[in-house]
């Protein structure tokens, strides 16, 4: 008969190591009791729900299939009460009875609440469970004021996620730095300084003698007298690890569960793992040691010890609201024989310390800059003798060749510290089966499922390794960003993240790149109606000095020339511009307007102020132009204003930005002369109504434009276009064409959120759209006005800085 | 870099530093070359300013990080170093020593006798 093996406690650690049970040769028949009512979820990745990152199903480790197909019983939502270690059974809060004949406690720890009076109040909670987590989500909302007792890792989580939530966020710290077990002062600073620019209150020392309020929390009073008003409170004052079970069994107990380098706890038959243990006087609270302890238990479990634990170096690395921290080793230099070298940029938010004893790494402090975090975890590991390093120590030598340190890193070497998949493992999974993709090599080894940190290595990995790599399907916007578009269109409203830089520097690599940054340009504008930090170097040559750059380098004018209907006087202009700058071509578009090619960048002020016109926007992602035939005005069939409709429709909507170009036509009758039915919008007009029409195209593909609706009045039917207009503007990716955006959505969904919407919602559109239009202006203004000296001039070294035999022309 | 730097330059000043908007780069003239000088917030880097791609203007490029990206086809060359960022692209771009002082920016060109020196 099989032995029964019981776990209690269905969390990270305890289903960590019944995976690994599952690996060695075995004969148990395995039951998981779990006091939550889920299955095992990545505990890490709450504070990414709470922030509205991932969904809870996002960060299941464990589908209750796994359960099934390893013929495990898991009993959800049942506390175990008691074990009687003499009839060998554990006894849940019901009085039901199972037997074990091998019993594992993973019971992990418990949120510590401080005995301050007042924490029973209502809308005090704590976060450690997805039960906690979804409580603060139905509790947050734009403007609560939200306190967070606790300035740890746990507590700054807790406040990044209601932070974006929209919640008026202050965290207060009873230590008088932030993160003090992994920062020193100085590091909690940096960190402080940055949290608060994002906009959260930070206060300490700050000890929190009371929560008052009648039955609902109303605030906390600190020891020095203070209040501060609170409509949510939440307390990451710590974890404790939970012992209760086992203290009442009568095993051995110090601050965890006593157990030895096997795990075994002081009953033979009984094991611990996790946050729960206590190992040489050590208690744990990171991953990666309690998947070590996992590995260990299992082999001891099944019959094999040899493998023991051997405590851990404690290493921390984690992104705080897009601060890299990272924290090795010991931190405490005030050791006798601890040396420690600084590097401070106060502007950059550059902090790193560098802790030696001995000529070798001792600890280490990282803060804005974690990129040598693998250097330094192989020094402290290895013990290296920086002897000849000690220059280079603060800026350990990075090698010009990327492939080089993922050749140079040895296969016993650690790649995702939580789940402790080694370099060797990814490989030797990627060859024995035959994987392609990110995500094949986390649901194979489980690397990079935990905190995600390693995630741009599995992937390095993964394209050195693999030939048929396949990058994972892209719903971000590029590697610069972890997020979709939805996501960064949150972020940037709950951040309130108004520039480039910043979002960059908050979310992203800090580098950006020619992919995201126009994109993020766009964003930002559409979001914030044009009321944002324009960053010209953020964008697009075209968009910097207003003109479409030629494969010379050269750039081709475009000016207004709305619904295609011109002036001789505008002629003449063109005409004698043309002359003037010796234009090697003049060419009519297909969009109905003239094109000047051939203009050198110096002279476009020059070429715009001789036009007298304003810009096309022909260079941009952008209200292109409105085609037109001459509709009632002259044709004989024509039975609506199409000229005049078309040049109210582009002054309407001119001189504003959208995912991808834009391009209208507006026709007079159904013979649709000017191609309305292949345009981005278009109105159709018919005998009293006009039909309008969207997601035509006639460019790489072709599309029939798909009738939005059909209206009697011209005022309707330009409602209609500005409605249809502003939802593509903010609900299109960047780059996506509104006939690939209206197939995507699907026309339904489209007329539903557009033209059917409510009338507060339409008013809502309309109000975005007017806000943007209030503050968009004709970019060729810029001509008599540069955003800088030199916005479209070649620098000149002047006679006045140099010689006049250098300063050649070329 | 190293031997860049402590090579005999002449230091010809060529603008000012606030000429130059950061993370922006602007082409000029010197000694007969086109060049591109870029502004990474506050650090000042020279490169050739054509592409060896089809000559494209690398002062109007984009910047990522130390590298810019061509306006025309999307080329991206190491700005400290030259080299082009994808390893299937050959042709590097010379850089040249730059550097700021008193709100000016200098560019330094061997001397003649290292310049000499050099050929032989």
């Amino acid at each position: 008969m099989k032995q029964q093996l019981v776990v209690v406690g269905n969390g990270m650690a305890g289903v960590a190591c019944v995976e690994q049970i599952l690996k060695q040769p075995h004969d148990f028949d395995i039951t998981i009791f779990g006091a939550e009512t889920h299955v095992n979820y990545n505990r890490i990745m709450l504070s990414l729900v709470l922030a509205g990152q991932k969904s809870p199903d996002d960060i299941v480790l464990n589908g209750v299939d796994w359960y099934r197909d390893n013929n495990i019983r898991a009993k959800l939502g049942v506390r175990i009460a008691n074990i009687d270690r003499e009839r060998r059974v554990v006894i849940d809060q019901e009085g039901g009875e199972t037997p074990y004949g091998k019993l594992i406690l993973a019971t992990g720890s418990n949120a510590f609440i401080p005995p301050i009076p007042g924490v029973d109040k209502k809308n005090v909670h704590v976060f450690r469970t997805m039960d906690d987590t979804q409580e603060l989500l139905a509790k947050s909302r734009p403007g609560l004021k939200a306190v967070v007792i606790g300035g740890g890792l746990l507590g700054l989580e807790a406040a990044r996620g209601l932070q974006l939530r929209g919640c008026d966020v202050t965290v207060v710290h009873l230590m008088d730095s932030l993160m003090e077990r992994q920062l020193d002062p100085t590091g909690g600073a940096y960190l402080r300084r940055k949290i608060e620019s994002l906009g959260i209150r930070v206060m300490l020392p700050k000890q929190t003698d009371a929560l008052f309020g009648n039955g609902l929390v109303d605030g906390l009073r600190f020891a020095s007298g203070e209040e501060l008003e609170a409509e949510l409170v939440v307390i990451a004052a710590g974890i404790r690890p939970n012992t209760e079970l086992a203290r009442r069994a009568g095993l051995a107990v110090g601050r965890g569960i006593v157990v030895n380098d096997h795990l075994e706890t002081s009953d033979p038959d009984i094991f611990a793992v996790g946050e729960c243990t206590e190992h040489n006087g050590q208690i744990f609270g990171l991953v990666a040691p309690l998947y070590e302890q996992g590995r260990v238990l299992a082999h001891a479990i099944t019959g094999q010890r040899g493998k023991t634990f051997s405590g851990a170096t404690p290493a921390t690395k984690l992104k705080i609201m897009g601060v890299d921290i990272f924290s090795a080793g010991s931190i405490d230099d005030s050791e006798p024989g601890v040396e420690s070298v600084k590097f401070e940029d106060p502007s950059q938010g550059v902090y790193k310390k560098v802790l030696l004893k001995n000529n070798r790494l001792h600890g280490v402090i990282l803060v804005g800059d974690a990129e040598d975090e693998y250097t330094y975890t192989e020094w402290l590991r290895s013990g290296t003798d920086l002897t000849e390093l000690r220059r280079q120590v603060l800026f350990p030598p990075r090698d010009p060749d990327p492939g080089r340190e993922l050749a140079d890193m040895p296969d016993s070497e650690t790649v995702c510290g939580c789940n402790g998949v080694k370099k060797g493992d990814i490989i030797h999974a990627i060859h024995t089966h035959g994987i392609t993709t990110l995500k094949q090599v986390k649901e194979r080894t489980r690397a990079s499922t935990s905190c995600g940190s390693c995630t741009g290595l599995c992937e390095k990995l993964l394209r050195a390794v693999a030939p048929d790599f396949q990058a994972d399907t892209k719903t971000t916007l590029c590697s610069c960003f972890p997020f979709s578009y939805e996501q960064l269109r949150d972020i940037m409203r709950g951040q309130k993240l108004k520039s480039v830089e910043e979002v960059l520097a908050v979310y992203g690599n800090r580098k950006g790149c020619e992919v995201c940054k126009p994109a993020l340009s766009y964003l930002l504008d559409m979001v914030w109606c044009g009321d944002h930090e324009e960053d010209r170097s953020a964008r697009f040559i075209n968009d910097r000095v207003h003109a479409n750059i030629q494969k010379d380098g050269t750039f081709s004018v475009i000016p207004r020339m709305r619904g295609g209907v011109t002036t001789p006087d505008e002629l003449r202009r063109i005409a004698d511009v043309a002359d003037k700058y010796n234009v090697p071509m003049v060419k009519v578009t297909g969009s109905q307007r003239i094109d000047l090619l051939g203009i050198k960048k110096a002279d476009l002020p020059k070429v715009w102020a001789d036009l007298g016109m304003s810009s096309g926007q022909a260079y941009t992602k952008g209200v292109r132009m409105v085609k037109t035939c001459v509709g009632t005005e002259f044709c004989r069939f024509g039975v609506q204003d199409s000229t005049n409709t078309g040049i109210e429709l582009e002054r309407r909507l001119e001189n504003l930005f959208t995912p991808h170009k834009f391009k209208m036509g507006v026709v007079g009758c159904p013979r649709n002369c000017a191609e309305a039915t292949v345009k981005d919008l278009g109105l159709v007009g018919q005998e009293g109504s006009w039909q309008v029409v969207v997601g035509g195209a006639a460019g790489k593909s072709v599309r029939k434009a798909d009738l939005l609706i059909t209206v009697e009045t011209t005022e309707q039917a330009l409602e209609a276009s500005d409605l249809f207009f502003q939802y593509y503007r903010e609900n299109a990716n960047y780059l996506e064409r509104s006939y690939d955006f209206v197939e995507r959505i699907g026309i339904e969904k489209v007329r539903k959120e557009t033209v059917y919407a409510t009338d507060a919602d339409k008013a809502k559109l309309l109000d975005r759209l007017a806000r943007s239009k209030a503050l968009a202006k004709d970019a060729w203004l810029e001509g008599a006005q540069p955003v800088n000296a030199t916005q479209f001039v070649q620098i000149q070294p002047s006679a006045k800085t140099t010689s006049p035999e250098v300063a050649s022309v070329c | 870099m190293l031997t860049e730097t402590l090579r005999e330059c002449d230091w010809i000043p060529v603008t000012e530093a606030g000429n130059i908007p950061p993370r922006e780069g602007r082409s000029l003239c010197l000694n007969g070359k086109e060049l591109a000088v870029f502004n990474l917030n506050g650090r000042f880097l020279t490169i050739d300013n054509h592409c060896p791609h089809k000559g494209g203007p690398l002062c109007d490029g984009i910047v990522s990080g130390t590298a810019v990206v061509c306006p025309l086809h999307g080329r991206r060359f190491d700005l400290e170093t030259g080299l082009p960022v994808r390893a299937d692209d050959e042709t590097s771009l010379a850089t040249y020593p730059t550097r700021m002082e008193g709100g000016v920016i200098y560019i330094g060109f061997p001397t003649a006798q290292e310049a000499a020196g050099e050929a032989a």
